[in-house]
């Protein structure tokens, strides 16, 4: 009820003016449009570059490191117990490589309500032989269905299926540049040689291509029972186990666990990959720099109507008081001019952040480093339009607060007198 | 005794800047219920000084004053809004209209704000006061399509609505010709007799005071006479 008035007199005297005010909110919507837009777009591309790197890294993987035992015999030997003893030269184990028990420990992580799912992984150092050259590479041992589950191996994939890497023995899928370099053709056969000289011969059943240069060039995929056979291992071999969470942020707790429980080495996403979060939220904090210092000059523009209104309106305030308008009445009034032009110019803006984002999603965008991505990469999060929001309400706010403190404190005496 | 509806008690008032000079030295008066009052005085002798801190505008001052016998001094400032509001009805030289809303809603304004009847009444009662001052079919007009007289006459209308214990006008016929002064005085006069509202008017029209129920002289910020007829 008494709110009623003093928002009939906001809207009148925002009527009054109602040029100026358009211009002042404009200024809004425009800070705020580009603000979406940017933070959209941003977050588009952080997603794009982060997913290069994230799909296809494990959250935790499972290996073995190559160290010598740090218990030797000796420190085990009742004779010497409570002596020191210095040993030099100590040298790795060779069987250090497999992680022992994979099977139940595949099981066990399996059973994990934490986990989205588990990938088997062998890597294995070779040579891809080109007549009289060996390239140099390596060749991952994957489970397929696994791999396409939860790397999306098979949106890599450019050339055949990854089906025929399970259905056919003794098959490779090739980094696009080692295929170059080698000049196959899918069907082509290929030799290859292990670290320890064993020769292997491989049908070429597809090529991928990942993004990354430095890596089309060595990787290449085989089955984990093809990388057995190569290195003459049994069934349970596997060097690597690559486990996909469903929370991501539980990784490192998880990593420790799991390290302990299963006594191999255990890395978490975010050890590996934190240079890739230190780029993201930079493109992040100079997109809100940005969008804020627009909003800043969009509170400027609110603070000259303001101020422009209550030099115009002096004798207005000045009979309400006279009239019986508390100065909080007047700074309402005020508050309430403000608040109407952010709440506006803020709303059009969300609109047409969202319209403009949706825009720039549909312009084309062909890179041949990323197969899967078609046009400009667009985050529709709704945070963005949450803190946008927010941010026009407490700009205008602001920018309202230090002209209504003016208009409620002006004395009618002084403006009665004065004419 | 009949009641008083405003009462000063040894106002005292003094300006600072840029020297320290009082404008107002021990005022000391009272008004009636229903009695119609004006000032006179030579220019700079403190009438509209005197004005505004009976209005309660101005809190800056010594003495008492009391308003249908609550004193004043002292309230916070909302509350002198609030009374403001409530007993205290302004007319102006200038008439103060807010160009932003027509007539009727400018009468309404201060209704509104006091909010102890319906916007509906309240509309009622302002179009009943501007039928008073004769000019209800201005009614829908903005105050800049108004002259001079008929503006004024829309800003006694606004001083009525809460029928106020006092109505204090700081010579609202300045600025009108002779003709529309004799019609606002009119509408006083009619005001005092016929609703037995009191009015505290500030004038330089000698011809005005006289017509008046009592003229209370001022000279160099004090009384000189009450012009009550035993004095
Ligand atoms: N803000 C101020 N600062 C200093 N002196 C002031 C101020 N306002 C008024 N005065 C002085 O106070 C004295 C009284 O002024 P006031 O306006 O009350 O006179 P008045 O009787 O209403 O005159 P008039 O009939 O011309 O309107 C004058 O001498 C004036 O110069
Ligand atoms: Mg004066």
């Amino acid at each position: 009820m008494k709110f009623k008035l003093i928002a009939e007199i906001s809207f009148a005297l925002l009527r009054a003016r109602l040029k100026q005010t358009m211009v002042a909110a404009f200024g809004v919507t425009f800070s705020i449009t580009m603000f979406i837009t940017l933070l959209s777009f941003m977050g588009g591309l952080n997603d794009l570059l982060d997913n290069l790197i994230l799909n296809r890294t494990p959250h935790i993987r499972l290996f073995n490191e190559i160290s010598a035992s740090s218990i030797q015999p000796i420190a085990k030997s009742k004779a010497y117990a409570g002596a020191y003893n210095f040993i030099s030269h100590v040298k790795p184990k060779n069987d250090l490589l497999e992680i022992r028990n994979s099977e139940a420990i595949i099981k066990a992580l399996k059973a994990d309500p934490n986990v989205r799912g588990v990938a088997p992984k062998n890597t294995v150092p070779v040579f891809y032989n080109v007549g009289a050259i060996n390239l140099t590479g390596v060749i991952d041992g994957i489970d397929v269905d696994a791999e396409n589950k939860l790397f999306t191996f098979q949106d890599y994939v450019v050339n055949g299926k990854t089906m025929d890497l399970k259905n056919t023995p003794n098959s490779i899928i090739l980094g696009i540049g080692v295929a170059k370099k080698m000049l196959v053709q899918v069907g082509d056969n290929i030799q290859i040689t292990t670290s320890k000289g064993t020769q292997f011969p491989l049908k070429v059943v597809g090529f991928f291509q990942s993004g990354m240069d430095e890596m089309d060039k060595i990787q290449g995929y085989v089955t984990l029972s093809t990388t057995q056979k190569i290195l003459g291992k049994p069934a349970s071999y596997v060097t690597d186990i690559q486990v996909k969470l469903y929370d991501m942020t539980l990784a490192p707790a998880l990593a420790k666990k799991y390290g302990k429980l299963f006594e191999t080495d255990a890395v978490d996403i975010q050890t590996t990959n934190s240079q890739f979060k230190t780029g993201s939220s930079i493109r992040t904090l100079i997109s809100y720099a940005v969008g804020i210092t627009l909003l800043i000059v969009a509170g400027f523009g609110i603070y000259n109507i303001l101020n422009m209104m209550i030099y115009e309106k002096m004798d207005s305030i000045a009979i309400l008081k006279a009239t019986g308008f508390s100065g909080k009445d007047v700074n309402t009034i005020f508050i309430t001019i403000a608040l109407t032009i952010g709440l506006v110019g803020g709303a059009l803006g969300l609109v047409f952040g969202f319209g403009l984002s949706a825009v720039i999603g549909q312009i084309p965008f062909n890179t041949a480093s990323l197969p899967t991505v078609k046009t400009y990469p667009i985050n529709y999060n709704p945070k963005f339009y949450l803190i946008g929001a927010v941010f026009s309400v407490i700009t205008t706010y602001l920018a309202g607060y230090f002209p209504s403190r003016k208009a409620s404190k002006i004395d009618p005496v002084d403006i009665i007198r004065g004419k | 005794m009949e009641k008083k509806v405003i009462e000063a008690i040894g106002i005292s008032k003094s300006f600072h800047d840029p020297l320290t000079v009082k404008v107002l030295t021990d005022i000391s008066f009272s008004i009636n219920a229903g009695e119609f009052v004006s000032v006179v005085g030579k220019s700079g002798c403190g009438k509209s000084t005197l004005l505004y801190i009976l209005s309660t505008m101005d809190t800056n001052y010594e003495g008492e004053l009391l308003l249908d016998g609550i004193s004043m001094t002292n309230k916070k400032d909302a509350e002198l809004a609030m009374v403001r509001n409530e007993k205290i009805g302004f007319v102006f030289q200038f008439h103060y209209l807010l160009n932003e809303f027509n007539n009727l809603q400018n009468v309404m304004l201060p209704g509104l704000k006091l909010a102890n009847l319906s916007p509906k009444e309240v509309e009622h009662h302002a179009y009943q006061k501007l039928k008073i001052l004769g000019i209800e079919k201005e009614a829908l007009k903005y105050p800049n399509q108004l002259s001079g007289g008929q503006k004024q006459r829309v800003a006694i209308a606004r001083a009525l609505i809460n029928e106020p214990l006092i109505i204090m006008g700081d010579e609202p016929t300045g600025n009108l010709d002779k003709k529309n002064s004799d019609v606002v005085f009119n509408i006083f006069k009619e005001l005092a007799e016929e609703y037995h509202q009191s009015l505290l008017i500030v004038t330089h029209d000698l011809d005005f005071a006289a017509k008046t129920h009592r003229t209370i002289t001022m000279e160099d910020g004090k009384i000189m006479s009450h012009g009550l007829s035993s004095s």
